[in-house]
């Protein structure tokens, strides 16, 4: 079944053009890349998918309904998007891993989180660790996890990896991995590692704010 | 009362003016146009002000000391206003917060009867009110500006994670409003070693009792801890929601 379907997506600010002519749909527990030069639109394409841009024309919809029609909060409950440079919030690992509960109104899962955790390679102990003492990798996973928690129909990541050595992108790829083969999860990840689009069951590349579509 | 400044002793005063125009003039300040004007609006202003209020308080009339009440809190909430840079609805924001702030406050001068409902003790303590409630509200526009600018990605973040506006925005809603509560708040810790405050070296200047004075000192402090907390609050629940738009987006 179709989950996210684009058709004929534009944006345009002032007199530029972002994004022309974007089509693409997307499968119920598809893992799908997107590649392409700096500056080609790429994450401005994702954040229209987080419902956090309005495309200034074309057509959005998830699960067969038109993105307008969805409550703007629920929606990006469901359609996750992990920005390209996270922050992390607060002061502690927990103060991140909390948010996820906070905003559902639900009281936090101290065992969840530390699951959570150890499933990224993080100990337990981390829960309190100040956030300025993790280094790049771990902010990463933390940052991360906070879309993980309750997993989303749609996750949405932008070059999540860059930056980080390899046993740090094979921990985050192996915990992306899992979500989308154990829970479903679809994925459309903006990335420039060529393991995880060989791993992928497609790829799509932007060039320019236009799309060219690969095997 | 053994108050008494006559038109003689201000002509000799006016020497102090002189003083400042000297160094503006010496230090190349640029800014003697500015004094200059500065003092001629002090003077016309306060004598308008001055045969105006003593009009009202000699007719004391219930609908005429709203009226000018309302007219303080209006001009409150325009200068609050004008400091909000392009907030949206800055003005009926500000008017509700300024209108919130000082009415309550003024409801619970009243009824506790630490003031009475006359034209002199009503119109120059709506002043004192809304005068500071707009300084806060001001401050509270300021620092939401900056932190919405400052603190861009981390309010998109939270978006994306699914947050709702309130939560997305709450670090700098309650930053804001401290912002604008802290000058109160430290002027109330200081208040007597650093300064004598206005009202009470008003009191003291016309031949009051010191330790009467500092009773309406306390009663001061305390209505503008109440009127800068509420005028805050108000001012900062409405105005993040203006930082959205219809599509729950950070514009
Ligand atoms: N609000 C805007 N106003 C003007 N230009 C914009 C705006 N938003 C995006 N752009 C432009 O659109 C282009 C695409 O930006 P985008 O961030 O989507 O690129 P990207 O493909 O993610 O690049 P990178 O790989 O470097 O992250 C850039 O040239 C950017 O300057
Ligand atoms: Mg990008």
């Amino acid at each position: 079944m179709t989950l996210l379907e684009l058709k004929d997506i534009g944006y345009q600010v002032a007199d530029v053009t972002v994004l022309q002519q974007i089509n693409l749909q997307v499968a119920e527990q598809d893992y799908i890349t997107i590649t392409g030069p700096s500056g080609s639109g790429k994450s401005t394409l994702l954040r229209i998918i987080a419902g956090l841009l309005t495309r200034t024309s074309g057509q959005l919809l998830l699960a067969g309904k038109e993105w307008a029609d969805y409550d703007p909060i629920l929606y990006r409950r469901q359609v996750s998007y992990a920005v390209q440079q996270p922050q992390l919030f607060g002061q502690t690992v927990a103060d991140n891993l909390r948010f996820p509960f906070q905003i559902r109104q639900q009281n936090f899962d101290s065992k969840q989180a530390t699951a959570a955790l150890a499933r990224v390679n993080l100990p337990v102990a981390y829960l309190d660790k100040p956030i300025n003492d993790l280094s790049g990798g771990e902010r990463q996973r933390v940052a991360i996890l906070r879309h993980l928690l309750f997993p989303p129909q749609l996750l949405l990541l932008d070059e999540i990896s860059t930056g980080l050595d390899n046993e740090n992108k094979q921990i985050l790829h192996q915990e992306i991995m899992r979500m989308n083969r154990e829970k479903g999860v679809t994925i459309l990840a903006v990335t420039h590692d060529n393991e995880e689009i060989n791993g992928a069951n497609r790829l799509v590349k932007i060039v320019a704010g236009r799309m060219e579509v690969g095997q | 009362m053994n108050l008494a400044v006559s038109n003689t002793t201000l002509i000799f005063a006016v020497l102090l003016v002189f003083v400042a125009l000297a160094i503006g003039y010496r230090e190349k300040l640029g800014m003697n146009k500015d004094i200059i004007i500065g003092v001629i609006r002090a003077i016309v202003q306060l004598i308008v002000v001055g045969y105006l209020l003593k009009y009202v308080f000699h007719v004391n009339n219930v609908w005429l000391t709203l009226v000018l009440m309302l007219i303080i809190i209006f001009n409150a909430a325009y200068n609050a206003s004008k400091r909000a840079a392009g907030i949206r609805h800055a003005l009926p924001i500000s008017l509700l917060a300024i209108l919130s702030s000082t009415g309550l406050t003024l409801v619970v001068l009243v009824f506790s009867g630490s003031i009475k409902f006359i034209p002199a003790q009503m119109i120059p303590i709506s002043g004192m009110i809304a005068s500071n409630s707009m300084v806060a509200i001001g401050l509270c526009y300021r620092n939401m500006n900056t932190s919405f600018r400052d603190r861009r990605q981390q309010v998109l973040e939270r978006l994306a994670l699914g947050a709702d506006l309130r939560l997305a925005s709450i670090d700098i809603v309650r930053e804001s409003i401290r912002t604008g509560m802290s000058p109160t708040i430290d002027s109330a810790k200081t208040v007597g070693i650093v300064s004598l405050p206005g009202m009470m070296s008003g009191l003291i200047f016309a031949g009051v009792d010191p330790v009467h004075a500092i009773k309406y000192q306390i009663l001061v402090t305390f209505m503008l801890l109440s009127a800068t907390s509420i005028g805050s609050v108000i001012a900062c629940y409405l105005a993040y929601r203006q930082f959205f738009n219809e599509q729950k987006q950070l514009l």
